[in-house]
């Protein structure tokens, strides 16, 4: 993985030493909040219902061992023991302390990570593919474009102060496990006919109260112009998005407004302008950096057989293994949902164990997902066993890989000054009413996500089932939603009806996979089921 | 005019008061322009060659249209006064630097040695902007900056 040289680092340290400098100035009163606000937000400090929260970048989604145990260590020292996992591949932290965060930012930088745009109206860390490097479907690892995008949108000088925030991901496989086009800017690393490397480029897309896809603004641009092109972008929207209503200035409403006909003009003209500024990185740059994600030195001539005696473990190594480009080697998912659990939260303890198994079994690699679960990359086959007896012993055997109990959920109002009603406790029950395992796996995938917020940053737009959080004349209400996804299928899931109160809308998930079930056909996922009859038998079922 | 707390020029300062977008292109012979925010620069790009001094301002620190807005002015090969006027904060300071601006009129005045610590505070920086400062891969690889 990428390794800071001493230019990386020295941009950091400054980062640690002018937000220690900011924090001084807040507290001795020389800034207000409101003019403070935006500083600590570009340093992913956000000021909660009960404390200041902070949120870490981890740049698409890797980390390794000494950055896992930091964020142990971090969790222990300066916040309740543990941190949550979010829907962006970052790690937060509910109970900081304002005068220790910049002493957390400095613990930080040792292991090369930072908290750099991870809010605010800021280009925010690239999110890709958590099985990059390793899945058998890619073409390449999409992550030496992701820490390339990250250096030229880190500190950008023009867009610093942007409309609102702005998303981009990466991804170089047909199967999109980063829910690319939900985000304002999104990468597919292709090649065209002649063998050449580039970019099928997605934009406008994004969830929030105003949800869009992204459209196709591009079929292929080669990939030495990337940065060209989002200068571009970033430049149409900068300079015409609305700035009198906050709800109406992300990248996705301009796009609505011009047409995609009239934004993609705009683009290339000022993507003709900024080709001729020469401000592109060079190869030289991309294969310095791809050198450090080089693959691992893989065994040859290992046995691709698992021994599956232990019928538990088979059952694991089931759902939760996928198949890996190398010979006698696996993907491993770690479920950080367990029954009854909070989606995504790990303590400090459970972090260095993953840490351990990372260093010893997976190449030194880790990765988190935007599902809010974790990844060991690269383990054998022949370790799986092993990996798995760990794993479950420290409560991180979950079964339940993209089933109904692998829920994505945001803080809600437990947490969130934002939020409208609770999400953990929904979430909790509705993995409680599904514990059952056999019965989750004899109802096979179905992604629930859950928003306390419309948000959204529990994805409930993308969810084959979406639940939002609302508030209904003072109290907790939740809509359903069906038919939405965040994979290379990506559809924007409908409101089913009238909402309900916490227990109702937690039978009505269940009416509505029941009539799921009853309907199916062989093969057929939920999604699947329900793009093919429509609302009508579900709204029956739930309603009914 | 708004006079400057801080100019990074030598050349004497423009005397003529700005006056609005329609105005200045209204008149003929005036050669100092204030753009709002939401002012289309690229108006001012045909007849860049009587223009001595823009000021753009920022009526809220948020509202970053002024950034880009100064960059168009020095990528269309620009090198009169760029002043930055309004909610101009420290934390700005050094990003409006890099777009192109070389002179500052704030609402409220700025610390001094806050601005200069603002100024001096990151070594080096990732990407070509409008000014000369050479980005960490050129340093690198030892490349010439394109200034």
């Amino acid at each position: 993985m990428y390794r800071y040289d001493h230019y990386d680092q020295a941009m950091v340290d400054a980062r640690v030493a002018e937000f220690r400098d900011q924090t001084r100035r807040r507290i001795e009163g020389h800034m207000n909040d409101d003019q403070f606000k935006p500083l600590r937000l570009k340093n992913g400090l956000y000021l909660q219902l009960h404390a200041y929260m902070l949120r870490v970048a981890i740049p698409y989604g890797t980390l390794d061992s000494r950055q896992m145990r930091k964020l142990a260590h971090i969790a222990r020292t300066y916040d309740r023991g543990y941190g949550h996992f979010t829907t962006r591949q970052n790690i937060q932290y509910n109970w900081i302390k304002l005068e220790e965060a910049p002493d957390i930012l400095a613990e930080l930088a040792t292991v090369e990570m930072h908290a750099i745009q991870t809010s605010g109206e800021s280009i925010r860390n690239i999110s890709a593919d958590q099985y990059a490097g390793a899945a058998a479907d890619e073409i390449m690892d999409p992550r030496p474009w992701a820490e390339m995008l990250r250096q030229m949108t880190t500190f950008h000088p023009e867009f610093s102060y942007l409309p609102r925030k702005f998303k981009i991901a990466v991804i170089a496989a047909a199967e999109d496990r980063a829910a690319l086009r939900w985000h304002d800017f999104a990468l597919r690393i292709v090649r065209n006919p002649a063998g050449e490397q580039g970019f099928e480029v997605f934009a406008g897309g994004g969830m929030g109260r105003t949800p869009f896809i992204a459209y196709r603004i591009r079929e292929f641009l080669p990939a030495a112009q990337i940065f060209s092109y989002l200068q571009a972008v970033l430049r149409v929207w900068n300079l015409h998005a609305r700035r009198d209503n906050i709800h109406k200035q992300r990248m996705k409403i301009l796009v609505h407004d011009l047409g995609e006909a009239e934004f993609t003009r705009q683009v290339e003209e000022q993507f003709a302008q900024f080709l001729m500024l020469k401000t592109d990185f060079p190869q030289a740059e991309y294969d310095r950096i791809a050198a450090y994600f080089t693959p691992p030195p893989f065994e040859s001539g290992l046995a691709d057989e698992v021994d599956r005696a232990d019928p538990d473990f088979a059952l694991w190594v089931d759902r939760q293994t996928v198949a890996h480009k190398a010979p006698g080697y696996a993907i491993v998912n770690i479920s950080l949902k367990p029954i009854g659990g909070i989606p995504g939260d790990i303590s400090a303890e459970q972090m260095e164990l993953v840490a351990d198994l990372a260093e010893r079994y997976s190449f030194d690699e880790l990765r988190a997902s935007h599902a809010q679960n974790l990844v060991l990359p690269h383990v054998r086959k022949q370790d799986l066993y092993a990996v798995w007896q760990a794993l479950d012993a420290a409560g991180l055997g979950g079964v339940n890989l993209d089933l109904v109990t692998d829920i994505i959920a945001c803080p809600g109002l437990d947490y969130c000054s934002l939020a409208n009603a609770r999400s953990i406790p929904l979430a909790q029950k509705i993995a409680e009413r599904f514990a059952d395992l056999d019965r989750q796996l004899e109802v096979g995938e179905v992604k629930i996500k859950i928003s306390g917020c419309i948000n959204a940053c529990g994805h409930h737009h993308a969810g084959h089932i979406g639940i939002l959080g609302v508030d209904r004349k003072g109290t907790e209400n939740y809509q359903l939603l069906l038919g939405g996804s965040g994979a290379e299928d990506t559809s924007q899931a409908k409101i089913a009806g009238p909402g309900f109160d916490e227990n109702g809308v937690v039978d009505a998930v269940e009416r509505a996979i029941e009539r799921y079930r009853a309907i199916r056909s062989d093969g057929e996922r939920f999604i699947d089921t329900f793009r093919r009859v429509g609302f009508e038998p579900f709204k029956e079922a739930i309603y009914g | 005019m708004v006079e400057p707390q801080f100019r990074f020029r030598d050349d004497p300062v423009p005397e003529e008061p700005a006056v609005s977008l329609d105005s200045f292109l209204d008149q003929s012979n005036a050669s100092a322009v204030r753009l709002e925010a939401g002012d289309d620069v690229r108006l001012l790009l045909p007849v860049l060659d009587r223009v001595r001094l823009v000021e753009i301002d920022f009526p809220k620190f948020r509202d970053g249209r002024g950034f880009s807005s100064a960059r168009i002015l020095r990528e269309a090969g620009y090198s009169g006064e760029i002043k930055a006027t309004g909610d101009v904060l420290v934390d700005l300071v050094f990003f409006m630097r890099r777009c192109g601006f070389d002179s500052f009129a704030p609402d409220v005045a700025l610390n001094p040695d806050d601005v200069e610590a603002a100024l001096n505070r990151y070594p080096y920086v990732y990407q070509h902007a409008a000014d000369a400062a050479v980005p960490i891969w050129a340093l690198r690889h030892n490349h010439e900056s394109h200034g």
